[in-house]
């Protein structure tokens, strides 16, 4: 648990080093969150409800995925495959700590850094322009906690299309399509309530649903009593299936896996 | 300026070459790029299962805009979107080998790489383009085709601009990178919507401070023959190869003016 506990310490400080970096980020998010909510407001032009989101729940909800997406982290992560390809992961399997657990002690001190300066930032600037929605202190007690099964459920699955690079050298193709399904099935590009019923639900069964959707609705309050006991369940279940699948194909990998030199 | 031409067909010609040595990969990439641009224009057919028009826009009428501003961008990302490494080159020091040889920094920068495998992208863009123009109803005469035919190169020169003087902030700033993204890819996307749908002060800056507007919303409103949901004077249609090369002047002596202020890091 100490162990852990400076490995995240490590996380933290490897992103504060680079300020201007942050402020560039939270720049670009801005920028897309005004795109998306004057997109989102025009369709609410012509609607006063879509999928159970008014226009307030649907502008607070393109402010929340802009905050998160640095949080859970949806963009490309290569880092394992990196290692795994110029032969560094040899290394790290010499020492008497899972690689896996080693990752997600480092992604569990990277993401509150990257909630508090990559995140709330641009809320705040959403909420300044927009009428947004506030939660109640239950809500939002909620919320925080499917953030961090949200965090937890995308480095699961992070970490599993990294592993990849043990069987293909070229993995960049894997990895872009990785995340782009992300990006489309999670709701970051649009929310899944103005999607096709059966798609959207699908979408909330898998994995994806709950990197972004989930908490963003527990925020807005569309999840209550057992509904919201419910939605936590799922995300706490991939979590650890994506986890589990995970540490199989780590098993799996370094049993016949012939290293690259290095 | 047949001299810059010259260097750059003989460098890209040799970047092309070297992309092409391994096909598997790169059709593999650029089958990959292929559909992934798609997502894009997904987001754009979800919103429409939910409303009949955008604004006063239908659903073909924002195909166009979305194909005109893909199509330009995704030639613009093809020539010079290696720019993005632009900041790494200036950490490392290596943009010091670029300021001995005999020939602009720019024009060396650019023709230093050629991402062929997004051609892609260029690709998708295209048969989009041409859905919505076989979807469309458009009274063709002979000015609209030219409006709709200089639009294209006219919106790459403006693209192109705008990632130049994004690039010369790496020259005050190594990790700022990523205020580049939001005007570059940003730009394309809020290009890819009608102007009509954004907040006033919003639209005067993508009007007249970064020149997203005439990208294609004005070309599309003369091809399209719709009256300006804005009001805006109709000459502004006509504009857009007007405010390309204003753009490239203006890119062009941002450069000049950052390369003269530029100080080695020493590599």
């Amino acid at each position: 648990m100490r162990l852990d506990w400076e490995i995240a310490k490590r996380g933290w400080r490897r992103y504060s080093a680079y300020p201007w970096a942050t402020v560039a980020g939270i720049f670009t998010n801005t920028s897309f969150g005004f795109l998306q909510a004057y997109v989102l407001l025009a369709v609410y032009r012509h609607r006063t409800d879509v999928g159970g989101f008014d226009a307030a729940d649907a502008v607070t909800y393109v402010w929340l995925a802009q905050s998160m997406i640095m949080t859970v982290y949806i963009f490309s992560w290569w880092e394992l495959a990196w290692r795994i390809r110029d032969g560094s992961i040899a290394t790290d399997l010499l020492r008497p700590l899972n690689p896996q657990r080693y990752w997600l002690a480092h992604d569990l001190g990277r993401a509150p850094y990257h909630f508090l300066l990559r995140g709330v930032p641009p809320f705040a600037l959403g909420a300044l322009v927009f009428e947004l929605h506030w939660p109640t202190p239950l809500d939002a007690a909620a919320f925080f906690l499917s953030l961090a099964l949200a965090v937890v459920v995308s480095f699961g699955f992070r970490f599993i299309y990294n592993a990849v690079a043990f069987w293909l050298l070229d993995f960049r193709g894997v990895v872009t399509l990785a995340t782009t399904m992300v990006i489309f099935f999670s709701g970051m590009a649009v929310p899944l309530r103005f999607m096709p019923a059966a798609l959207r639900d699908v979408c909330y069964a898998l994995p994806f649903g709950s990197v972004i959707q989930t908490p963003a609705d527990v925020w807005l309050g569309k999840r209550d009593g057992l509904a919201l006991l419910g939605v936590l369940a799922l995300q706490a279940f991939w979590a650890v299936a994506l986890l589990g699948i995970g540490r199989v194909v780590l098993r799996r990998a370094t049993r016949r896996v012939v290293v690259q030199g290095g | 300026m047949v001299d810059a031409v010259f260097v750059w067909r003989r460098l890209v010609g040799a970047q092309i070459r070297s992309q092409l040595q391994y096909r598997t990969s790169f059709a593999l990439d650029a089958l990959g790029t292929f559909w992934i641009s798609f997502i894009d224009f997904l987001v754009v057919l979800v919103i429409f299962r939910n409303v009949p028009r955008l604004a006063s826009w239908n659903v073909h009428e924002v195909a166009l805009l979305y194909a005109l501003s893909s199509v330009s961008f995704a030639v613009t990302d093809m020539v010079i979107g290696h720019l993005d490494q632009f900041p790494q080159k200036v950490r490392d020091g290596n943009f010091d080998i670029l300021l001995v040889r005999p020939r602009g920094t720019l024009l060396q920068l650019v023709a230093s790489d050629f991402t062929l495998r997004r051609v892609a992208r260029v690709l998708q863009g295209a048969i989009v383009l041409v859905y919505a123009l076989s979807s469309l109803t458009i009274h063709w005469t002979v000015p609209r085709v030219l409006v709709l035919a200089v639009s294209l190169p006219s919106a790459a020169v403006i693209f192109s601009s705008i990632w130049v003087v994004g690039a010369c902030l790496a020259f005050w700033t190594t990790d700022g990178g990523e205020f580049t993204n939001a005007f570059t890819y940003g730009g394309t996307a809020m290009a890819q919507y009608p102007f009509d749908i954004y907040a006033t002060w919003l639209r005067r800056l993508l009007g007249f401070v970064i020149p997203l507007a005439f990208v294609c919303y004005f070309p599309a409103l003369y091809v399209l023959g719709k009256a300006d949901p804005l009001g805006l004077p109709r000459f502004l249609d006509f504009c857009s190869p007007a405010v390309a090369a204003a753009s490239a002047i203006v890119a062009a002596a941002v450069w000049r003016f950052a390369v003269r202020h530029y100080r080695s890091a020493g590599g």
